[in-house]
């Protein structure tokens, strides 16, 4: 469908409109974490960076977010990062150890462990808010990582592309491995693992994602500001805002927040599009 | 089923465990209670409770609150998917009419996927915020009365549009995939035929893409029912008034901020009914699709 002359350059003419569309709300959220208070109150904001971008940033980072979140910027993006990492390993450590479990053994009600984490597909956090809650009080994780962290990285999608890919796993390749004396962690460590490294990458990528934009869970198990994510943090800030909100400092910790998933995102863009395609289908 | 495999009885066991504990304990266990409350109503005083059947269910779907709630669903997912879906179909259509710079474009269209939802919220309240927004500041000077914190349909305008700007980068990927399976034969012979573009794309390229659509429209519907969550809590929190209420948020606000039990896991069931609808329409399509390649 390859367009020519004309035809081609109204085709780059739409692309760079909605290029701009969509990169529009976080350039303006960036030029306005370089200005001053004063210019981002006084519409409309220039559409160039000014000249207090090293005085915001500075400032932010050297405690200033204390003075409206009550907690440092470092130890948001600390509490964030933590909870992205540890989501995304999780899940693919779990997932992959059902998955090896479900298709190189044989024990009885196999499939019927397989169909139990795949339904759980069909019980997200929405639709049981509260009697998760109660369950996080009676166990004693609210405010704890352990309880940001634990209850989300159940995953039906990674055990399902896990268990798809082992299955492509030719029987001779077990046989071999089998004949040579290797167990199941040998089999694991030597020919499974380095197999999958792609797989891991691609569901790491969007599960990386899916950890830093969490927002109903951490919003339901944490009182204390100690143990906020950035976005939860943000949302606070915004919520009490009044006359005399530090703008400059939202808009910095705005683009903090926003940064990190997405340079996750460009930089592994191969493993990423892997990764939404195949979790997807 | 493998030819080969393991002998072990203990170590699959082992393996599962993990898994098998987290679902156990954080989703069954929870949505086993919400069924149960879902049919017991409590004292005031929280101290015991009584079977009443169907009753909260009842209740729930004579609520007005609750009915409106499904109204501005059901708008707001509509215009999310139609708004997100077709300008990502057109995106898709013009960026392979390009041969130079399609990587750029894709690398500059996917970020917003990696936005939190609820920061997708506030950029567009940053730009539209009524007393320092500076796309705000165009409407007031057109005579337009811009207060998004005050007017319910400009409101749900501005969560939909940063619900749409989240989205278009996922279904843009996912039909530029869906356009690129279409044999290019078909298009030539359409060429030869003398069909002009515009006849070539509604008889040829959008029927073959409607397994891609189809998808599309459930993960958009999942996506706008659930997901979205963060963008009215962190914009709106539902209002102004109630007009930007959805089902997850009521949920949310009747469960765990006014705490009204029954009638939230009423509405906690009513929505699992939701997702399992969807989640088998999604896979009996997907069965479909492994029959047509």
């Amino acid at each position: 469908m390859v367009a020519r002359g004309a035809a081609r350059t109204m085709a780059h003419l739409w692309m760079i409109l909605g290029v701009i569309i969509v990169a529009f709300p976080v350039y303006y959220v960036f030029i306005a974490s370089t200005h001053s208070v004063q210019t981002i109150l006084r519409p409309p904001l220039p559409l160039l960076p000014g000249a207090e971008a090293y005085e915001n940033y500075r400032g932010a980072f050297s405690g200033e977010i204390n003075r409206i979140g009550g907690v440092s910027l470092w130890r948001l993006l600390g509490n964030t990062t933590l909870i992205a990492v540890g989501i995304a390993v999780g899940k693919i450590v779990i997932s992959m150890a059902s998955a090896y479990a479900i298709v190189f053994f044989k024990f009885p009600f196999r499939m019927a462990c397989f169909w139990l984490i795949f339904i759980t597909l069909m019980l997200p956090v929405e639709v049981r808010i509260q009697p998760t809650y109660k369950v996080m009080v009676d166990l004693g994780l609210i405010d704890t990582y352990a309880g940001l962290i634990l209850p989300l990285i159940a995953s039906a999608t990674a055990t399902l592309l896990f268990r798809q890919f082992f299955m492509t796993i030719p029987d001779e390749l077990l046989e071999a491995a089998r004949v040579d004396g290797a167990g199941p962690w040998r089999f694991f460590k030597d020919i499974l693992w380095p197999l999958s490294l792609t797989n891991v990458a691609a569901i790491f990528v969007i599960q990386f994602i899916y950890g830093w934009t969490q927002y109903l869970w951490p919003l339901l198990v944490t009182n204390s500001n100690e143990m906020n994510t950035i976005v939860i943090a943000l949302k606070k800030m915004i919520s009490f805002a009044d006359a005399d909100t530090p703008w400059n400092l939202v808009m910095v910790t705005s683009v903090l927040a926003i940064l990190p998933p997405i340079l996750v995102v460009v930089l592994m863009q191969r493993w990423f599009v892997k990764g939404l395609v195949e979790t997807e289908k | 089923m493998r030819r080969t495999v393991f002998p072990h009885k203990l170590l699959p066991w082992l393996l599962l465990a993990p898994q098998l504990a987290i679902t156990l304990i954080f989703f069954y266990w929870p949505a086993a209670q919400a069924f149960r409350q879902s049919v017991l109503r409590e004292d005031p005083f929280g101290l015991s409770s009584k079977f009443v059947g169907l009753a909260n269910f009842r209740k729930v779907l004579n609520d007005p609150a609750y009915l409106n709630a499904m109204q501005v669903t059901v708008v707001f997912s509509v215009l999310v998917a139609f708004f997100a879906m077709g300008i990502a179909l057109f995106l898709a259509v013009q960026v392979e009419k390009i041969i130079r710079g399609k990587g750029l474009y894709r690398t500059l269209m996917i970020w917003p996927y990696a936005v939190a939802p609820a920061i997708a919220g506030m950029l567009w309240l940053f730009m539209f915020n009524p007393s320092f927004g500076t796309l705000a500041w165009p409407l007031r000077q057109l005579g337009i009365a811009w207060n998004p914190l005050l007017n319910g349909d400009q409101a749900m305008a501005l969560v939909v549009a940063a619900a749409t700007w989240k989205q278009i980068s996922y279904n843009f990927l996912f039909f530029v995939a869906g356009l690129q399976a279409i044999p290019k034969s078909l298009l030539e012979a359409a060429a030869i035929d003398g069909a002009t573009k515009r006849h070539a794309f509604w008889t040829i390229v959008f029927p073959l893409l409607t397994p891609t659509t189809f998808f599309l429209l459930v993960v958009n519907t999942v996506y706008a029912l659930f997901d979205t969550f963060g963008i009215i809590h962190a914009v709106t929190s539902g209002g102004p008034g109630k007009s930007t209420e959805t089902l997850v948020y009521k949920v949310y606000n009747d469960g765990f901020v006014n705490l009204i039990m029954g009638d939230s896991a009423a509405q906690s069931v009513i929505l699992m009914v939701i997702v399992i609808a969807l989640t088998a329409f999604q896979f009996r399509f997907i069965e479909k699709r492994v029959h047509y390649g």
